[in-house]
């Protein structure tokens, strides 16, 4: 479904990617692994064209995307949380999700998307005319993954969507991401919390100073000794 | 929501019937000047306070409109009317070529570099003196005596210009506006060209602003580069009046027009002479202190804090009874 073939991306004079390649199989769960600065965000970024790369290319369904601008990845069927909620403080929840869906086709199904949004989230229906900006740290998240399914995503990117989060909303984060993908969405989810999104993912990649340095399924990579000791301290 | 509609109503009615029960034309000019403050700061708050993209060269639209009608009767002999139809468009054209380089930078910096174009615009105007008449100006004939023409005139385009923002503050551009100016990055994820959006905004803006201009110059009958393209008293106060009114608020602007306009008139004439002359020199430092005192205490100015200084007066007043 996308492949990521060779990417180089640069911050200004710094490169940050090194030949990044990886692909993602429809109606997978596929995780970024790697600690601070190791890429996974500068991945989802170019992924979303937010930076595009020097050299390499991405192909979603056997179309390039690196060189679309930003604006219409979303209506290739992408769709990135990005890391930090980035909600509208000063929209309400409501208008939130209705900004999620300004494509045409998402347009066109918003009443039926923004009530499936809500029986997935009942929180937010309550608080629909609450502004996003006053939700506690869970509301936000739940209003950025349900602002990201406004837009009816073939492929979900999310970025640490357990930033910042209590233990027992971390569960619920990756409950719902299992959720998401088994009603038929692909997935990519960068993340640290490693024990975790091993045991639910398809595949993984292993990110290090902008390099993928191992890749693997959830179980092998939890085996593995290199993981064991950079992720897990055994 | 009716409430407020019948308040803006009896507003206008109480405007339009006013120079007709006050006969003098110092104030008529008051208040044409703050109409034409009403236009130039909810325009900048079009830009500035809805879109998040704070402009500090609004005085480059003004100027534009201004000397397109002034050239207009210099260069081609036509009447400066025409300008108030063309002013708004040469504007426009000119906001292109302005959110062209400018909008390659966000925040801070857009707004150092529109500072920088209205700098450059009043250089322009002063220098290129086959086409401006640069520091000489340029002088008209105003085509009536009377004040009314352009009171009424002037009411005409601020009314149209608040109620062409409120329009479009309720379509989905208002909605574009505001998420671009809330978060850049997750707007431009949800689907909006941001950039084509930033820039609508920004030719809304200098259509009024440049229509405003070309007014100015049909009804002062005379402008130079340093007034009509001023970084103080253009782009300045324009900022002043958004701010001072309340930054996206529909009215905010209009009732920090009527707050600096008043104030700078106050000054200006040294409280209508009652006081000596050199407080007129002051009106700069009142300004400054203004701004200090709106920021610490009404950060949303008067409009947008109007429930916080509606508590207090109510307060005041329980205390007495």
């Amino acid at each position: 479904m996308l492949k990521v073939k060779g990417i180089d991306v640069f911050y200004g004079d710094l490169q940050v990617l090194w030949e990044v390649s990886f692909h993602i199989r429809e109606g997978e769960i596929v995780v970024l692994l790697g600690a601070n600065g190791a890429g996974k965000s500068t991945t989802i970024r170019t992924i979303s064209s937010m930076l595009s790369p020097a050299r390499g290319s991405i192909e979603f369904e056997g179309r390039r995307i690196d060189h679309l601008p930003p604006h219409l990845i979303i209506n290739e069927g992408i769709v990135h949380v990005p890391e930090g909620r980035r909600l509208f403080p000063e929209m309400t929840v409501e208008e939130n999700l209705i900004m999620g869906s300004l494509a045409p086709e998402a347009k066109f199904k918003r009443a039926e998307t923004l009530e499936y949004v809500y029986g997935l989230f009942p929180r937010l229906k309550e608080r629909r005319k609450q502004l996003a900006g006053t939700l506690s740290g869970g509301e936000q998240q739940m209003a950025a993954i349900g602002r990201g399914l406004m837009s009816l995503p073939k492929l979900m990117m999310f970025d640490e969507p357990s930033l910042g989060l209590a233990p027992i909303l971390v569960q619920d984060v990756f409950h719902l991401v299992k959720e998401i993908n088994d009603s038929g969405v692909t997935i990519l989810l960068s993340e640290q919390n490693v024990i975790q999104t091993l045991g639910m993912c398809d595949r993984a990649y292993v990110l290090e100073n902008g390099r993928i340095v191992l890749e693997g399924t959830g179980e092998e990579l939890l085996n593995n000794d290199q993981v064991k000791e950079a992720f897990l301290g055994i | 929501m009716k409430k407020g509609n019948l308040t803006v109503g009896i507003f206008a009615l109480l405007l339009l019937l006013f120079p007709l029960v006050v006969r003098s034309s110092y104030y008529q000019h008051l208040l044409i000047i703050i109409f034409i403050w009403v236009i130039i700061g909810s325009s900048w708050n079009l830009l500035a306070g809805y879109a998040g993209q704070v402009s500090f060269g609004h005085a480059i639209f003004f100027g534009v409109g201004a000397y397109t009608a002034g050239i207009l009767v210099t260069k081609l002999g036509v009447s400066a009317w025409w300008g108030m139809l063309l002013g708004g468009f040469i504007a426009m054209a000119v906001a292109l070529f302005v959110g062209w380089v400018c909008f390659r930078l966000r925040g801070p910096y857009f707004a150092l570099a529109t500072l920088a174009g209205g700098e450059i615009f009043r250089l322009i105007a002063i220098n290129w003196e086959s086409l401006t008449e640069g520091m000489v100006g340029i002088l008209i004939i105003p085509t009536f005596k009377s004040k009314l023409p352009y009171y009424y005139l002037s009411f005409g385009l601020a009314a149209a210009c608040i109620l062409a923002i409120h329009l479009i503050m309720r379509s989905k551009w208002g909605y574009y506006f505001v998420s671009i100016r809330e978060d850049q990055d997750a707007a431009e994820s949800m689907g909006i060209n941001t950039n084509r959006y930033k820039n609508i905004a920004l030719l809304v803006s200098a259509f009024f602003t440049g229509l405003a201009g070309a007014f100015y110059m049909n009804y002062m009958g005379f402008i130079d580069p340093d007034v009509v393209f001023s970084l103080h008293y253009i782009s300045i106060m324009a900022i002043l009046v958004g701010i001072v009114g309340g930054v996206a608020t529909i009215m905010g602007p209009a009732v920090g027009a009527v707050v600096m306009v008043g104030l700078q008139e106050t000054f200006r004439s040294s409280f209508f002479g009652l006081a000596p002359q050199w407080v007129s020199e002051g009106h700069a430092i009142v300004f400054g202190l203004l701004v200090i005192f709106v920021i610490m205490f009404m950060a949303n100015g008067i409009v947008g804090d109007w429930n916080k200084i509606s508590r207090l007066f109510w307060r005041r007043k329980a205390v007495r009874t």
